[in-house]
Formats: C-alpha cells, structure tokens, sequence
C-alpha cells in the first residue's frame, strides 16, 4: 500500500512538471492516470520507493546530487586530462569491491554512481562484490583504494537507502 | 539571441559551452583510447556531464516552466540510464570474449571467472515491507 502511495506520488509529480499546467481538469486526469498507473506498476517498482517519502531519506537523496556532481566534474577533468595528454597516461585494469551496502537499491545507485565518475566503470554486481574497470589503477593495493573511495558514496547512500 | 546585460543568460551559455567542450573530449577519448572498455569510459561518461551540462545550461537560460523541467527530468533520465547501459556493455563485452587492451594491469573479473569463483559474503536484503 504504501508503496502504490510513494510510485503515485512521483508519478504525479512527474506528471506537473511535464505537463506544467494547473487547471483543474489537467490536475484530476493526471491524479486518475497516475493511481491507475501506480496500481497497475507496484509489482516491478523498487521495494525502496516509500523510504523516499521519509523526509530525512529524501533530504539525503537531494544532497546527495550536489555531491556526486562534484566528484563527476573532478573525475571528468581527470579524465579530460588523459585523453588529451600526447603519452596518453592511462594504466587500465579491473579491481575487486566489496561494498557494505545491504539493500538492492543501494547496491544499484552505488553502482551507478561508480559509473558516472568517470574513471571507474561498474562491470558487474554479485552479491556484494563489485568489479570496476579503472582507467588508473593505482601502484600499491588497487582493490583497498577502490574500497576505500567507494566509502564516501556509501556513507550517503546508506542514509538515503539503510 | 544571448543578452549581454543578463548575467543568468552569460551563465547558461557559459554552462553550454563547457557542456560542448566535455562532450568534445568524449569524441577524441572514443578516438584515442584503447580497447572498448577504455572507450566506455570516454564515451559514455563524458558525454553524459557534457550532455547534462547543455541540459542545465537550457534550464538556467529558459527557467523552471514548460521547458525547463523537461530539460531537468532529461537530465535525470540520462545520468541514470547510461551509467546502466555503460555497465550492460562492458560486462557483455567481458563475458563475449573481448580481452583488455594488452596494457592493462590486471583483471579481477577474469580471475574470479567472471564472478563465478567468489563467495559473496551476503545476498541483499530486502527492505521490509511497511
């Protein structure tokens, strides 16, 4: 039940922002639609959705946009570096992870996170293992220092997920 | 049609550009980069911040109307479906067959026979239902 309440909420949130129109027929239509919807689309929306309604969750989960911005356009400019660089100083490889993330949604949105830091790309998730194709793997003990940058993203995604 | 007088409108273009300039790197990384897993991580994501710079730039320059939360929820549906599609990709690559660039330093994922050989230490939880 709750759920259906979480999928119908941004469900209609959506449907303001694309429609961006206020009268009352728009706003019925979309409410009937996005019930409808959300009743018809429980079974394969995430177990996670509810927890967003939780206003500390969803304050962590806006918070947590700013910061991985920031470590996106960082990396990027990393990344710009090495492409444009004449030797092209890359030193490519795929390092171990394991996270400490309990949760389906948690796992996805760190593995996505990797993802869009570029530099590091998830290849696969099983269980609680990750496998990440670094750029640059670092000298000394790849798996540890990968394990140790994924510590800042959990911290947020445990507040948001866990 | 860019007003000078109108710092918001400098900054949207100036958003813009940079959002060009990265998805221009992503080109030549594509380019220059070695194997397709090198070419993912140029490709796909410097693309995606270039992309979703442009994106910003059209929200700082046009406002939270219409046009504006298209941009945004753009933005949102692109930096949350290509890091997916980037994963999907390399990980059909590696179990395909396709061997990293002979430079590479190492590669876990084949030592553990593609995930087959490691003992994850706990199956994900699901959240209880409320």
């Amino acid at each position: 039940m709750k759920k259906i309440l979480a999928l119908f909420v941004f469900a209609f949130l959506f449907w303001l922002a694309v429609t961006w129109t206020f009268d009352v027929a728009s706003i019925v239509t979309g409410a009937v639609v996005c019930a409808a919807l959300a009743a018809a689309l429980v079974g394969v929306g995430l177990d996670e959705a509810p927890l967003l309604l939780l206003p500390h969750r969803l304050f962590w989960a806006l918070a947590y946009v700013p910061v991985l911005f920031l470590y996106v356009v960082r990396a990027n400019l990393d990344v710009a570096y090495r492409v444009l660089h004449p030797a092209l100083p890359i030193r490519p490889g795929i390092v171990r992870a394991r996270t400490s993330l309990k949760t389906p949604a948690g796992r996805v949105l760190l593995a996505n996170s990797i993802t869009l830091t570029p530099g590091t790309l998830s290849v696969d998730l099983t269980g609680d293992v990750l496998y990440i194709h670094c750029i640059h793997v670092p000298e000394d003990d790849p798996d540890g220092a990968m394990e140790r940058s994924l510590a800042r993203f959990e911290t947020f995604i445990r507040r948001i997920f866990e | 049609m860019i007003d000078f007088s109108n710092p918001l409108h400098l900054l949207a273009y100036g958003v813009m550009a940079a959002g060009l300039a990265f998805d221009l790197v992503g080109c030549i990384g594509l380019v220059r980069l070695p194997d397709v897993y090198n070419r993912l991580q140029a490709g796909t994501k410097c693309v995606t911040l270039g992309t979703c710079l442009l994106l910003l730039g059209v929200l700082l320059r046009f406002g939270f109307g219409s046009m504006g939360w298209k941009a945004l929820l753009c933005l949102w549906f692109i930096a949350m479906t290509s890091p997916t599609a980037a994963h999907a990709i390399a990980r059909a690559a590696h179990r395909a067959g396709y061997a990293l660039w002979k430079g590479s330093v190492g590669d876990r994922y084949a030592e553990d026979d593609e995930g087959r050989n490691i003992q994850p230490a706990a199956a994900a939880d699901r959240p209880k239902e409320a």
